[in-house]
């Protein structure tokens, strides 16, 4: 199943919160949200966590990897290098 | 909370396991000799499953391209069970690159091929800081990487588990996959340490 | 720990409060509680009872305070009882009684 982005997709995560509304399951880690990245490649698609977590019946969405610039994510952070991580597609939006 | 009114979650481990063995028992759900055989089939695999695919890619480029593309498939050919398990994916470390993998959200870890997690892999320490500084925490595994070869972090937070395939250690040309294996162990296939060819095992 | 974000406490990625932690490099064997919490757990996802998700959700219910104190599968086994609590898989009667026993 491919996805609405391809490799090399310049990309922004949601600056979403959802955790303040109520009881979540996420795997879009905290550190990630409203952060530019780009798209690796794609990894096909998953049951969304999101709603396996309660038992719902859960859609197949595309799922792919994500670098990011870890100066981006703190200022602290090495740049020389960079940070890989597994988004869902629904956390991603396409940046300019 | 409305299920648990009583808080009876919070009774302590041992109770709760002793508790809901004999229920699940009772229930037909989860036997005594059921668990008895999963354990035993969970204390099969070990990192030295890791280290033989490791070792098979070293030797054998055909098998190297089917590791880097299809890492489940690639452990399968080798025996090792991967059914109803999640896809297992392989990171190149080249001399430009080096990978490390961490879970931050709880502890993913690619136990098909390297058995239970380590208890450093599952620490808040480990978790928080791969992300951040990935070099701070080498250095305490010992690890230094060579001036030119980034680093890699990778988060594991969704469906695949990932292990890492080590660069082949200078001065092991022509030995035995089973030689080179033994170079091997559970930190070269996470990232935070890297192989050399004295033995480990 | 850093109140003013929203993170939730298991999200602990590059979160000060860990950072200037040493890691526990030394090696830790297994108990045979664990590896009977990590044998139950296995079981459970294949008779499809409780998804890996469905304990990782209940693993973050665990309260911040306890997240920390409790060990690895320690976590895990009150994730499984709250799991099953509130799928019904198990009443709190049930519970209730099968703790006093003993097991």
């Amino acid at each position: 199943m491919s996805g609405r982005f391809q490799p090399g997709a310049a990309v922004r995560v949601r600056d979403a919160w959802p955790e303040r509304q109520g009881p979540v399951h996420l795997r879009t880690p905290h550190y990630l949200r409203g952060r530019p990245g780009r798209v690796l490649r794609s990894l096909g698609a998953f049951p969304n966590p999101e709603d396996l977590a309660f038992g719902r019946p859960a859609a197949a969405v595309p799922l792919y990897h994500v670098a990011f610039d870890p100066g981006t994510l703190w200022p602290d952070a090495a740049r020389d290098g960079d940070l890989v991580v597994e988004v869902f597609e629904h956390w991603l939006e396409p940046r300019a | 909370m409305n299920h648990d009114p009583a808080g009876l979650v919070d009774a302590e481990g041992g109770r709760l396991l002793a508790a809901l063995r004999h229920l699940l028992a009772e229930k037909d759900i989860a036997t005594p000799g059921e668990i008895a055989e999963r354990i035993a089939a969970t204390e099969r695999a070990s990192p030295r499953l890791g280290a033989a695919m490791v070792a098979q890619a070293w030797c054998d480029p055909a098998f190297r391209a089917l590791m880097l593309a299809d890492g489940t498939a690639a452990a399968e050919s080798l025996g090792i069970a991967m059914r109803g398990l999640p896809p297992l994916g392989v990171l190149e470390n080249t001399p430009a690159l080096h990978h490390l993998v961490v879970c931050t959200l709880c502890s993913c870890y690619p136990r098909a091929v390297l058995g239970y997690p380590p208890f450093w892999f599952k620490s808040a320490a480990y978790r928080a800081r791969a992300v951040r500084d990935p070099l701070g925490l080498l250095a305490e595994f010992g690890t230094q990487l060579p001036a030119g070869q980034r680093v890699r972090v990778v988060d594991s937070t969704a469906d695949y588990r990932w292990m890492v395939l080590p660069l082949r250690p200078a001065g092991t040309q022509g030995w035995s996959a089973e030689r080179l294996a033994a170079l091997l162990d559970a930190g070269d296939l996470v990232g935070t340490t890297v192989p050399t060819a004295r033995e480990r095992v | 720990m850093d109140q003013d974000h929203p993170r939730q406490h298991h999200d602990i990625g590059g979160v000060p409060a860990f950072m200037c932690r040493e890691v526990d490099t030394e090696p830790h064997a297994l108990s045979d509680f664990d590896r009977e919490v990590d044998a139950l757990r296995q079981i459970l996802g294949q008779k499809r009872v409780m998804s890996v998700d469905e304990l990782r959700r209940c693993i973050e219910a665990i309260p911040e305070a306890d997240y920390h104190r409790l060990s690895y599968y320690e976590r895990w086994i009150r994730a499984i009882a709250d799991h099953l609590l509130r799928q019904g898989t198990v009443t709190p009667d049930e519970l209730r009684a099968a703790l006093e026993q003993g097991g």
